[in-house]
This record gives structure tokens, sequence and C-alpha cells, in this order.
């Protein structure tokens, strides 16, 4: 067992590392697709926009959810409650919810999920088309590694207990 | 973290719940309150020593869950227009249809995310649930490990949901190719959603509970 003051201070560094990989994973184009010279781009956001005409509306929120909105809540939440640890000072306020709140969101953020997801996608259109990866699947790529190292790190009874401790 | 050891490996019955000792655990952070407090002093989460309509909301959403795979085995999940001709395919549809690319591996993948791990959740789940109603005493281990595997695997399901969104913004070529989804995409979804509030609201406390019954 690593001592706990180090343990934080890598879980914060993954989770900002995540975070920066998460922000470029969303604002550069994500797959090119090539066919007979024609040409077609798209972003994680156009995965997500995928589902948005008429029935399949619900979903487009859903998935925008999933590998989008939730992963970064939870960054934040988790940043938001263990940076102050790290520093030795107080816990913020609202530090328990912030915490609860990244570790009630944890089975409902799925961006590693969307990985597989993209290379099951990536083998069906193989054959009909060239596909070329933009940065933002390689940021994305970092992300599913980064995130699985990150979340092996947090013990979360460690956590509460830190967190309680440093209240008062 | 809800049977506390007391030195005594192996048989439960000669362990003392938190409950036998007026206490309750906070299943969020592990502190251990009187019983009478409502909310963790720790982590302000909601105490209670047992869930007593966890089976109710576990049965609600399992059967939500396997009423929306119906349709998203029956209907169509990606429906492709080439200018030759339009096709739609179901999820076991496209499972044939990765064998006949050369992909078995990928094919295995996708028939174990959409097809045997939900169908797999509902056995497990109701199986749970079940031997929970009937105070069953077999195989109280192995139910806690099968617990936390239909936990853990639960999301994994979502693969083939995230696989038609990729597809449908990527091949969206004008005249030479387009994806587009399918309505099973969407129950599909659901019923993944369905079966994962179904896994959590199963409280694993109850069963152990059955032990301390005939003791």
């Amino acid at each position: 067992m690593q001592s706990r003051p180090q343990a934080l201070a890598r879980i914060l560094s993954l989770a900002l590392t995540a975070f920066v990989l998460m922000v470029a994973a969303i604002s550069f184009p994500f797959l090119d697709l090539n066919v007979q010279g024609r040409q077609h781009a798209t972003s994680v956001l156009g995965a997500v926009m995928a589902f948005q005409n008429g029935f399949a509306f619900p979903l487009a929120l859903a998935v925008a959810g999933f590998i989008v909105i939730l992963p970064l809540t939870r960054l934040m939440a988790l940043i938001y409650a263990i940076a102050p640890l790290v520093r030795g000072t107080r816990p913020r306020k609202f530090a328990r919810e912030a915490f609860g709140l990244a570790e009630t969101l944890r089975p409902w953020s799925m961006a590693e999920i969307f990985m597989v997801g993209v290379t099951v996608a990536l083998i069906k259109v193989s054959g009909l088309a060239t596909v070329h990866f933009g940065p933002a699947f390689w940021a994305l790529a970092g992300l599913v590694i980064i995130t699985v190292l990150k979340d092996q790190l947090i013990c979360r009874y460690s956590i509460w207990e830190a967190l309680d401790q440093q209240q008062n | 973290m809800q049977v506390f050891d007391l030195g005594s490996v192996g048989s439960t019955t000669e362990l003392t719940t938190a409950r036998e000792a007026g206490l309750v655990a906070c299943r969020r952070c592990g502190q251990v309150e009187a019983m009478s407090t409502s909310h963790c002093r720790r982590c302000g989460g909601k105490l209670r020593s047992r869930d007593t309509q966890s089976l109710q909301k576990v049965w609600a959403w399992l059967i939500a869950g396997m009423i929306a795979y119906i349709p998203a085995n029956l209907y169509p999940m990606l429906i492709t227009d080439s200018i030759t001709h339009k096709s739609s395919s179901t999820i076991i549809g496209g499972v044939i249809e990765l064998v006949d690319l050369g992909s078995v591996g990928i094919a295995i993948v996708i028939f174990v995310a959409s097809v045997m791990i939900p169908v797999g959740k509902f056995l497990a789940i109701g199986y749970l649930a079940i031997s929970v109603h009937r105070k069953s005493t077999l195989n109280m281990h192995q139910r806690n490990v099968l617990f936390d595997v239909v936990e853990f695997i639960g999301r994994w399901s979502m693969i083939d949901v995230f696989v038609v969104a990729i597809l449908s913004a990527l091949v969206q070529l004008e005249a030479v190719a387009t994806i587009n989804p399918g309505i099973a995409a969407v129950s599909f979804a659901l019923s993944v959603v369905f079966t994962m509030l179904a896994a959590q609201s199963f409280d694993p406390r109850m069963i152990w509970d059955a032990s301390k019954g005939q003791a």
C-alpha cells in the first residue's frame, strides 16, 4: 500500500489529465470516412447527434449523457472534492456531496464502452470505405486508459475517511 | 462491509450483523451509525438497515427491461440505404453480417454484449430475487458474487447502441450509402438502463438474512 497523500495526488493528476483529454476528444474531429472520393467527417458530438431525428431523440440525450456530460460531471466533482485533500487543507463546502455524486455516476459514464463500440463500427465499415482517425480518436483512446487507471486507484472508503477527518 | 467478521470465518450464523447489534452501516461510505439515524453523518447518504421495498423495485425494473428487450430483437437496429438497395438488420442480423465479413471475434463480442449479457442478467436477477423471496440458504457466497458480477457487467451491453450511433454519424454519404438508426436501438438502450436499475435496486444484504432466520 502506498501512503494516502501520494495516492490522492495520483488520482488528482489522472483526473486532471482525463479532463484535458475529454475536452480534446469533444472538440477535435473524430473519424473521417472516404468512399470513392466522397468524404464525411464526424466528431464525438456527431455520434450523439446521429439519433436526433424523430423517434430516437431521447436516445441522443442519453448517449450525450453517457459519453460526454456524465463523465465530465464526474471528473469535475472528483477534482473539486479531492484537490483540497491533496494540498492538505480543509475540504471545500459540499465536497462530500461532490464525491457522492462522482460515485453515483460511476456506472453511468460509459466512455470506455463507447470506445469498444467505435472499434466494432470501424470493422463494420472497413470493407465499405477507408477511415482516417482524427486527433479526437487518440484523445479518447488515452482517456479510456487514464480512466481505468484512475478508477483502480480510488479507494472510496479511504476517501470518505479523509474527507471526514479533515472536516474537523 | 455488511457483515462484521468477529474472527469466525466460514459459518455466517456465528456472526453478529450490524442489524442485530442495533447498528446500521452506510452502503456508500461504510460508516456505522446507530439504527435510529436517518442520514449518514459522514457522507450524508440515506441510511436503511434493509431496503424493504427492494424486491418490488427489482421486479418492476426487471419486467420493464424484459418487455423492452422484445422489440429490441424484432425491429431493425440499423437501416442501410445504398444506391442499389435498402436493407435493415436486427441485433442477430448484425452479428450474422459480421460473421459473413469474416470478423468472427467481433461477432462474438457483439453477441455476448447484446444477447448473452442481457439474457444472463434477466436470469441472474430473477434468480437472486426468487432465492431471497424463498429465504434460501444455499450458495450464499456464490449469490453475492453473482450480484457483484451482474452489477459490474450490465453497462457493457451498451456497446451495440454506440456502434449504431457511430455508424449513423459516420456513414452519411448522399447517393452512395447512408446508415440510420432503427427503433430497436431505442428499446435496446431502454432495456439496458432498466436492468441496470434493477441490479442497483437489489439489496445484497437480504441474501445473508436468510441464514439468520434459521439460526
